[in-house]
């Protein structure tokens, strides 16, 4: 642990032109996961710039009847809203199902999108891996790589491979809600769309998103979107509750007579990123609505997977259990009872 | 003598209580010092090597450090002491995660960052991390942990092996496990003198001070240990690790002034013990009526090169049930990790997953329901001593649980109950500890008619002193309860001390003794002090006494016993698995406290849910740790994990194994659990895993 400066400028403006200004600078929120990295040595800040209170705390109606969420705004409260639990139900229930009742009181919206992998070779000074320390190899290709990716992941070469997931649900569940992320910088305002928000590791895993230093989120905005009121987030994973997903599933689905006519799907816990299932969202529309659609929609976003095949724990088995989540998740949205 | 209970058998709350609620009972770090110094170690990045030098000159610069002690300006231990214990004494590297430096600062994160800037270079070797049943290196141990003989061989099973009926032969595999109590362990030490004091987080006060004295080369009378309260054990409390030794040795160095060093969640991965991961081949011969002809039980499991230690696995198998040949065996293989340690059922945690699941193959391949194979053989008398049993009522507790689960009415097909998208299935396994008494532990019991602890005219109140420890388990209310027998008064009248040296000698809170063996140390005592002083003694009297020898050992088997049941739901697409419901049915002599005693029984069990379904250390065999190193990576059982949980038990009346009527409570839960959940998943989904934990990828 470093010792570093504490500052608490009087607006985001000047939040972001301190960072912006210093290489060793970095935001603080909810501290749910940075604090964690203080302490364990992972992240070594000069300066903490405290952002607590200079977002928007507010969740407020969008003229279009969308929701503009403030980066500020906790977890919990997310969760709880009236507004988000009827029209985005996807998103109280993935936020719910993050994390711990503690946590999710401190973690911030916008903070939940920066949290960084738990891949337990990042989290380890002592070990290699190509995101903590460049070039120095990835320890999870041939290690404990249980929680670890399927999709779009670096392979190789070794000085760049990195297989992490991204741990965030809410995170998925904005993918499929087509979120765009406001964004202030030293150059001023952006939007990002949430699925282009979060890279994947290709040539650089030692970059998360797209952000540059200093940018700040501001706001999460959600369009209107009819078809969410019939969503769902189902986490499969290791322990019933506060636990990472092996894989998460995102959806929602209109059914029209017997015919699926609009579908969205995002995956969790398979991918650097939010993972949104455009290959099976298109298998899916159009098709009947049976358990036969659900599996062949999973397997055709599957068709590039490539899992890690470990000695030590790989994610081989991700592969029918996306297949098997997609499936009991659509299922599950169309209300019918078929089994496997 | 046996004691007539009053206190005994209701429910005593928890005289430390109010306390611990208001947070004003002082654990180990709590323990208030003048201006404490705070210690941060120096970890080894390698598993096996030399330390060619360390530059600590970034460290010693850093405000606030006042000394950076190495391997070589550490002051020196005695050679006499566990090589685990030989902290900072050479520049050899034996386990990753070894302390090869240690900082002291006036803050903790002075101490942390000035650790974080001590620059070490190493000579590495190679080393191997990795249980392997084939490596060259597996050796046979001439004893268990508990002294029992490692391997026992009665008759030929492999021939009876071969003429059976029915066999079943298959091989199980339990994880490495880390005990993780709330409280991490913690040292507080102060050298006053030529005295160490230490307040220290341990199940065993007088272990302790033992270890010291040893490594320092100090009479035990030099050393203090207190610990009043301990925030949980589990057995990783009980032997003295590194840290405490580092601790003493850095206070020694700067000799007046307190020093305080509380590990890491992530440093309670690396040294202070853990259960290690076994391989248990199993086979059973029975003939077609489902007697059994033969009972093997074959295990491979992790030790430390350094300093061995045998987790019993196989001995589980020794008593359980009648059989005509048997053999137990255990393999050792030295790997260049940390060393193991007692860890809540030492032997009977992982050996009855082995067991207990066979048992159920063997039901299976009978036709036979897998309550009424274990009937059948059960024994008349102990089948590893050949003594007759002081009480042995397995059979009670699983027509008991029989009886609360429903289990006339289930249908033994397995994958046959699905449930709103869920399979549903129902286990059994059957659980069992001895009765343990340790020697030497030493009461007192005192009148005070005066004073703070009396009022001089009333009825005297007594002061009952031992070296007892409380992690939790419930010491405190329960021996209360059983001074207050022993001295036929209220409880209200009873003045408890434990947790200190200052009170003598005492055995530890492990191996599910303590109630017999303190217990039994002061009911000695009572007894000494109403002979002497009677029921009205003046203030001061005071008598003395040490656990007694049981007049009845070698006369009687002694065991306490148990029968597991679980529902286990395996959700048809994901293969994710809830257990609905855990009944636990014991019988375990008399139960001295039912407030406190419901807790231990409800704790094993979920220890046991927790080791079925989530706990596993993984140890990375390339660098030589244990790599899922914080709770986030290493689960243990959440209450969402389970549904109901319900605790049972029988009344027995046991002359035999001291003078309360108890036998042990503390681990019994947790011996059979994971069997029972294994077994009741197998029904549930037709699918046989033999190892632990049970993940859902095994029903993919």
């Amino acid at each position: 642990m470093k010792p570093f400066a504490y500052e608490r400028p009087d607006d985001a403006q000047g939040a972001v032109a301190t960072v912006s200004a210093d290489p060793g600078a970095a935001f603080l929120a909810g501290g749910t996961n940075l604090v964690d990295h203080l302490r364990l040595g992972l992240a070594t800040p000069s300066t903490l710039v405290d952002v607590t209170g200079l977002t928007s705390t507010e969740i407020t109606d969008a003229p279009d009847g969308g929701l503009s969420i403030g980066a500020g705004v906790r977890n919990a409260d997310l969760a709880a809203d009236e507004r988000v639990r009827a029209r985005y139900p996807v998103l109280a229930q993935a936020l719910l199902a993050g994390a711990s009742g503690q946590l999710r009181n401190m973690a911030t919206t916008g903070g939940n999108l920066l949290q960084r992998t738990r891949c337990a070779y990042f989290q380890d000074l002592t070990t290699p891996c190509n995101k903590r320390e460049p070039g120095s190899g990835c320890s999870a290709l041939e290690g404990w790589a249980r929680h670890h990716a399927v999709l779009g992941a670096t392979h190789e070469p070794a000085d760049v491979a990195c297989v992490a997931t991204h741990p965030s649900d809410m995170a998925v569940a904005l993918a499929v809600l087509d979120a765009q992320v406001r964004v202030l910088g030293a150059e001023g305002e952006r939007t990002i769309p949430l699925s282009a928000l979060h890279r994947l590791p290709g040539g650089e895993p030692s970059r998360d998103t797209v952000l540059a230093h200093g940018e700040l989120i501001t706001a999460v905005d959600l369009p209107p979107s009819p078809i969410a009121a019939r969503s769902t987030y189902d986490k499969v994973r290791d322990r019933a509750s506060f636990a990472f997903a092996l894989v998460s599933v995102a959806a929602a689905i209109e059914v029209v007579g017997d015919t699926i006519t609009d579908a969205r799907v995002a995956l969790g816990g398979v991918a650097h990123k939010p993972w949104r299932a455009t290959a099976a969202e298109e298998a899916l529309v159009g098709a009947p609505a049976t358990d036969d659609t659900f599996r062949a929609a999973a397997r055709a976003e599957l068709v590039d997977a490539r899992p890690v095949e470990s000695p030590r724990g790989g994610t081989a088995f991700k592969l029918p259990l996306v297949t098997a989540a997609v499936t009991a998740a659509l299922r599950g949205l169309t209300g019918r009872e078929e089994h496997a | 003598m046996t004691l007539t209970p009053h206190a005994m058998g209701t429910a005593v709350p928890r005289p430390e209580g109010p306390e611990k609620v208001r947070g004003r009972a002082p654990y180990a770090f709590e323990h208030p010092a003048a201006e404490p110094l705070y210690l941060f170690p120096v970890q080894a990045a390698i598993a096996r090597g030399r330390v060619t030098a360390i530059d600590t000159s970034a460290a010693d610069a850093l405000d606030g450090v006042v000394l950076v002690l190495t391997p070589e300006t550490a002051p020196r231990l005695s050679d006499a002491i566990d090589p685990d214990h030989g902290v900072l004494q050479s520049a050899q590297v034996h386990q990753h995660g070894q302390y090869v430096a240690a900082v002291v600062a006036t803050t903790s994160e002075t101490a942390r960052e000035a650790a974080e800037l001590v620059r070490v270079t190493y000579a590495q070797e190679p080393h191997v991390a990795a249980l392997d049943e084939d490596s060259p290196e597996l050796y046979g141990p001439d004893t268990l942990v508990t002294g029992a003989p490692s391997d026992d061989t009665r008759g030929d099973p492999d021939a009876a092996l071969a003429q059976a009926a029915v066999t079943v032969r298959a091989t199980y595999r339990t994880s490495m496990e880390h005990h993780q109590p709330m409280e991490p362990h913690t040292t507080v030490a102060v050298w006053e003198g030529g005295r160490l004091v230490v307040h220290e987080a341990t199940q065993a006060v007088s272990w302790t001070r033992q270890t010291l004295a040893g490594a320092f080369g100090l009479a035990e009378d030099d050393v203090d240990v207190v610990a009043p309260h301990v925030g949980g054990g589990f057995g990783s409390k009980g032997g003295t690790h590194p840290n405490t030794v580092l601790t003493a040795l850095v206070a020694r160095a700067v000799p007046g002034r307190t020093v305080k060093y509380a590990l890491t969640r992530q440093q309670m991965f690396d040294l202070v013990g853990y259960r290690p991961a076994t391989i248990q081949h199993v086979a059973l011969g029975a003939d077609a009526d489902g007697r059994l002809t033969a009972i093997t039980h074959d295990v491979v499991e992790q030790s430390s090169r350094i300093q061995e230690f045998v987790e019993p696995t196989a001995a589980f198998s020794r008593g359980m049930y009648e059989a005509d040949t048997r053999r137990t065996s255990h393999r050792v293989a030295p790997l260049d990790i940390g060393v193991p340690t007692y860890m809540r059922a030492p032997g009977e945690a992982p050996g009855s997953f082995g067991a207990e699941c066979a048992m159920d193959e063997l039901a299976v391949a009978l036709g036979v329901d897998p309550i009424e194979l274990r009937v059948r053989n059960e024994p008349e008398v102990d089948p590893e001593e050949g003594l007759p049993y002081s009480s042995r009522n397995l059979v009670a507790c699983l027509r008991r649980g029989a009886e609360l689960f429903d289990w006339s009415r289930r249908d033994p097909t397995p994958r046959s109950r699905l449930v709103d998208g869920w399979w549903h299935g129902s286990g059994v396994a059957a659980a069992t500890f001895p009765v343990v008494r340790f020697p030497g532990s030493e009461a007192r019991v005192r009148a005070a008619r005066n004073g703070v602890a009396g009022n001089g005219s009333g009825a005297p109140r007594y002061v009952v002193e031992i070296a007892a420890s409380d992690i939790g388990q419930g010491a405190w209310a329960a021996l209360t309860a059983i001074a207050a027998d022993a001295l036929d008064v209220p409880v209200e009248r009873i003045d408890l001390a434990i947790g200190d040296t200052a009170f003598g000698s005492a055995s530890p809170a492990g191996g599910s003794s303590g109630t017999t063996s303190w217990g039994a140390a002061i009911t000695e005592a009572a007894e000494r002090f109403r002979d002497k002083y009677g029921d009205d003694p003046d203030d001061g009297d005071a008598a003395d006494a040490t656990t007694p020898d049981n007049p009845w050992a070698g006369e009687y088997a002694m065991h306490a016993y148990g029968a597991h049941f679980a529902e286990v739901a395996v959700h048809a697409d994901t293969g994710e698995i809830r257990v609905p419901r855990m009944l636990g049915v014991f019988a375990a002599g008399r139960i001295v406290n039912p407030l406190t005693a419901r807790s231990q029984f409800l704790g094993g069990m979920t220890m046991g849910l927790s080791a079925a379904l989530h706990e596993e250390s993984v140890l990375d065999d390339r660098f030589g740790h244990v790599v899922n190193r914080d709770l986030a990576g290493y689960h243990i059982a959440t209450c969402a994990d389970v549904g109901r949980m319900d605790v049972e038990w029988l009344d027995e009346d046991d002359p035999y194994v001291n003078p309360m009527g108890s036998k042990g409570i503390g681990e019994i839960g947790i011996v059979g659990a994971a069997a029972a959940i294994a077994n009741a998943a197998h029904h549930a989904t037709g699918v046989r895993v033999r190892s632990l934990p049970i993940t859902l990828d095994a029903f993919l």
